[in-house]
């Protein structure tokens, strides 16, 4: 169709948003849940699971979208550093939207756990039970949370960059929600 | 672009700081780092551990035990109670573990006062009923909280905080009566297990009622002392129900008792009048028991909170701290795998 796309086309804006709200509330919960013994902790293990059952469908769907869309181009007078920077962020952003539901998944199985989503719905398990399998995807779990949220700190801060800063629509490109010709950069 | 209003460059990364700070902030006080007193699962679980450190690669509690396996036979009566297909008349597949609730793996079986007795049941439709039940007709304390000061009463250097500890939470008079006084018995086939936590079932129109259950010996329980019973040897227990159980499988009856409005359904320390509504919904019958070094019930985490569609947590609080207690002793003892090797025959390491 177009020859170069300024803005991400409307299926994946929305889904950015949606993940963005949803992965944002599964690290809070995790973090929550892993720290508490009240009630609350049942209740944020069940939105837990599904969620991040969730999460990973809806990456499935960004992916084939990107491949079959791909990105805006940035800017072409962006440092080399910044761009770096940009495509390395996204590359991981989308390892761990991937990995960290299948980690979840795997981590469950491997200690025998019934992966439980709504009601009397069950996930079959993906690995058999075993201790050392489940002391690693535990911990991966544990930590590439923590470094996903780091990353997404990061990726918030560069976003914001480019809105604030250097005004380059970069962020336009996910962020408007106005039909494209209005958002055109000037430039 | 929009012209910059008023935004300096200063300004802007200023806001910028600001936004990423707050928000690492928002999720380092979700996680529990601003505030000291909350109650984590790894503190529970660490009050366990006596002064010489925890036995490792073993359950946080109710360190030692040994499995079995058997079945669940359901007599359809459950089924007014509740929709899991447990309760549906048939049979089906158990793996159980008998233990006692001490952090030591190694401890001498006459000096425990609590014994319990897990399982969890399958059904064909993949839905899985884990349950852990003691002895003690009541619980300890009523509150997750007050159990871990409970904990750290008990391991206390103070000679008097035990008794500080009683006198601050009267509650536990019933427990300690009962441990001080109760019965004890030459086997784990001859002891009442009871759930203590209740829950609350759903039946088939939705209609929810808070439960409690209970499993019943048909062994007649025949007293013995304590000291009697030290002279057995630290593993009688495990060796007489490996001996009983291979002579002839072992059974109880399993009851549910029905609350009525305004019973306690929240506190474990306060059994419901003897007059409630019971209902026997089928037998448990324990067929093979088998060491628990390489056993089935080795692996599993009898985590109270796996629950069929049928049966859900009620307003209880223990369930919850015990879920998230059992999940993180799992977690420590599968990681320590290697301090408790998987012997051939469950010779002690």
């Amino acid at each position: 169709m177009i020859g170069r796309r300024i803005r991400f086309t409307a299926s994946q804006r929305v889904l950015h948003w949606l993940m963005a709200a949803c992965i944002l509330a599964m690290l809070f919960i995790g973090v929550g849940m892993v720290s508490t013994v009240r009630p609350t902790y049942l209740t944020l293990v069940s939105i837990h699971k599904p969620l991040g059952i969730a999460i990973l469908v809806l990456v499935l769907i960004r992916l084939a979208l990107r491949l079959r869309y791909g990105a805006p181009a940035l800017p072409a007078d962006l440092p080399w550093p910044m761009k770096l920077a940009a495509e390395g962020s996204h590359y991981a952003l989308y390892a761990l939207m991937i990995a960290m539901p299948l980690i979840g998944w795997g981590m469950l199985s491997a200690a025998a756990y019934p992966v439980v989503l709504f009601g009397g719905w069950h996930l079959p398990p993906i690995l058999p039970q075993s201790d050392s399998l489940h002391t690693l995807l535990w911990d991966a779990h544990f930590y590439l949370a923590f470094a996903f949220f780091a990353l997404i700190l990061l990726h918030v801060a560069g976003a914001l960059f480019h809105a604030l800063v250097r005004r380059d629509g970069v962020f336009q490109a996910m962020a408007s929600v106005l039909p494209a010709e209005e958002a055109a950069p000037a430039e | 672009m929009p012209a910059p209003r008023g935004l300096s460059l200063l300004g802007s990364l200023a806001l910028i700081v600001v936004i990423i700070g707050v928000s690492a902030a928002a999720f380092a006080y979700t996680a529990g780092w601003f505030s000291p007193r909350r109650l984590t699962p790894d503190k529970l679980v660490a009050a366990f551990a006596p002064p010489a450190g925890p036995s490792l690669g073993h359950r946080r509690n109710h360190a030692k035990g040994i499995c079995f396996t058997g079945v669940f036979a359901a007599n359809g009566a459950g089924s007014e109670l509740s929709r899991a297909q447990v309760f549906a008349r048939g049979q089906y597949p158990v793996v159980g573990r008998f233990n006692l609730g001490t952090p030591d793996a190694d401890a001498a079986d006459a000096t425990v006062r609590v014994r319990g007795l897990s399982i969890s049941i399958a059904t064909p439709d993949g839905q899985e009923w884990r349950s852990a039940m003691i002895n003690p007709p009541v619980f300890t304390v009523s509150t997750p909280r007050a159990f871990y000061e409970l904990l750290r009463a008990s391991h206390s250097q103070d000679p008097n905080a035990m008794s500080a500890f009683a006198a601050a939470h009267p509650e536990f008079a019933t427990f300690a009566a009962w441990a001080k006084n109760g019965p004890w018995t030459g086997s784990y086939a001859e002891e009442r297990y009871n759930g203590l936590n209740s829950f609350v079932f759903i039946d088939g129109s939705g209609t929810e009622r808070v439960v409690r259950w209970s499993l019943l010996p048909a062994a007649q329980p025949v007293a013995v002392s304590s000291d009697e019973l030290a002279k057995r040897g630290p593993d009688f227990l495990e060796r007489e129900i490996a001996q009983r159980v291979a002579s002839a499988p072992q059974r109880w009856t399993m009851w549910v008792t029905v609350a009525n409005p305004g019973d306690p359904t929240a506190d474990p320390t306060r059994a419901w009048p003897a007059d409630r509504r019971t209902i026997e919904v089928g037998t448990l019958v324990a067929e093979h028991v088998q060491a628990e070094p390489d056993g089935p019930c080795r692996d599993i985490n009898f985590d109270p909170t796996v629950l069929p569609f049928g049966i859900r947590t009620s307003d209880d609080p223990f369930p919850a701290a015990r879920s998230a207690a059992y999940a993180k002793s799992y977690d420590l003892r599968t990681a320590e795998a290697k301090d408790y090797p998987r012997t051939a025959t469950g010779t002690k390491p």
